[in-house]
């Protein structure tokens, strides 16, 4: 589903991924963990190409980015991501917000986009604020509508950056319950995360990356029980 | 109360049997700042975000502009046009001269508005559009530029005023605009108190209607 091949980027003189191959089947779970600035954000967003790679392949549903930039579009409707700061569209209502991408670049019919928006809001508990503006809502509020408008472009694939990083402690949890029934959906996962019980729950692989590179690969259980890399058995020691 | 008086009754007497020269200025002056506000305004937007477009080619256009009409003299530009064009066969008649230049001049102080306003809205916006699929200007038109419009308001409304303001530079050319006409007709009588303070006023008319319009403009903006 997702094939990064020898990825490679570079922020001026600062090589921020280096030589990444990183392989997701369909409707696996990965969770990208690692150490702040070893380029796990950079990674996920080479996926939709919001960062372009300087050298290397990207390969999104069979179809490589790279080469065939005309199919972008596509591939963006297919991936969608939630963003840290949830990037809501502020002068939106939360329905609104859900409906605009379907109508305006799928081509949905209004009518057609609004049901399945409050069906989705309805899956992460909001369907009650469809009618507000996003700066009424909480934090974690606010990204379960990023999730539910994510949800409602019926992507094949969900890519995460750091969901949760910048919530409060109490409503990490309402967002991960929901990324968690949304992992048993079976769709295809990407996700950068600091949430360790998040990986273990629904994880089918962890990958653990360093100064931009990826230095171990396994399940959750190998990982955070016996993890091989020094970096990562540092890492673990930290935060564990 | 004679003829040292500026404003003696009898020059206003004149004025007012001379009221047509002064409508007339004035249709011009309202005719200059239409046109001139309306290009003004598109020229800004679509240099603004010039000033923000991925292409730098694209970004350098916009400071050329910007800072080629923003830093020499709006009398030079209007003059330069009127004389100067002609020379090599570009000949325009004087509201038309009146328009583009004004409106080149004020196109550049709202493209700078128009630029400061994008810039004002999160860049995670943009990504945000993007990754749904939005190409750069579905999410210029229907995501950045309808925020960036409430910081965007208020300076282009400055401009805008200014904008009718500087439409008496047309007086320079013979515009026949409302500063034109007054000067003329009172060049010809000595008669500068009515005529100069009728212009002022018509001026301050002007601009206080188009001012009160665009704070009704701004509150609807605000979400």
């Amino acid at each position: 589903m997702i094939h990064l091949i020898g990825v490679n980027k570079y922020f001026g003189n600062n090589h921020v991924l280096k030589d990444i191959n990183l392989h997701v089947k369909p409707g696996e779970k990965v969770v990208v963990i690692g150490p702040s600035g070893s380029g796990k954000s950079t990674m996920i967003r080479c996926i939709n190409q919001l960062e372009k790679p300087d050298s290397g392949d990207v390969i999104v549903d069979g179809i490589n980015l790279i080469k065939s930039k005309a199919q972008l579009k596509k591939i963006r409707q297919e991936a969608a991501m939630v963003f840290q700061q949830f990037n809501l569209y502020p002068h939106k209502t939360v329905l609104e917000n859900l409906t605009i991408a379907p109508i305006l670049v799928q081509g949905k019919n209004r009518d057609e986009a609004e049901q399945t928006g409050l069906e989705f809001l309805a899956r992460v508990g909001l369907k009650d604020k469809a009618g507000a503006y996003p700066s009424q809502l909480s934090g974690g509020q606010q990204q379960r509508v990023a999730i539910a408008r994510a949800l409602n472009m019926h992507p094949k694939i969900m890519l995460f950056d750091e969901p949760t990083s910048a919530l409060d402690p109490e409503m990490i949890k309402e967002v991960l319950d929901v990324m968690v029934d949304l992992a048993h959906s079976g769709i295809t996962m990407v996700c950068v995360t600091h949430e360790m019980g998040f990986a273990r729950e629904v994880a089918d692989h962890v990958i653990f990356m360093a100064d931009g590179q990826i230095l171990e690969t396994g399940t959750p259980a190998a990982f955070f029980d016996n993890p091989q890399n020094e970096r990562a058995k540092q890492f673990l020691s930290k935060i564990l | 109360m004679g003829v040292n008086n500026p404003f003696a009754l009898y020059k206003w007497q004149a004025l007012f049997d001379a009221r047509d020269i002064f409508i007339d200025g004035l249709t011009t002056t309202l005719e200059v700042a239409i046109g001139a506000l309306i290009l003004s305004v598109l020229l800004g937007i679509i240099f603004g975000i010039a000033g923000v477009f991925p292409n730098k080619f694209i970004r350098v256009l916009n400071r050329v502009y910007v800072e080629f009409f923003q830093n020499t003299p709006l009398v030079v530009q209007v003059v330069f046009i009127y004389n100067a064009l002609p020379q090599i066969h570009i000949v325009m008649p004087v509201l038309l001269i009146g328009i583009i230049g004004v409106g080149l001049y004020t196109g550049a102080y709202m493209a700078e508005a128009v630029r400061g306003g994008i810039l004002s809205v999160s860049k995670g916006q943009l990504e945000a559009a993007m990754s749904q699929g939005f190409n750069y200007w579905q999410a210029m038109w229907y995501i950045i530029l309808p925020q960036a419009k409430r910081v965007m308001l208020p300076s282009m409304a400055n401009q805008a005023i200014n904008l009718v303001k500087n439409t008496s530079v047309l007086a320079m050319i013979a515009g026949g605009d409302l500063m034109y006409q007054a000067d003329s007709w009172s060049g010809s009588n000595m008669y500068y108190g009515p005529a100069y303070l009728t212009a002022g006023v018509s001026y301050w008319i002007i601009c206080f209607l188009l001012s009160k319009y665009i704070n009704k403009l701004e509150k609807k903006a605000e979400v």
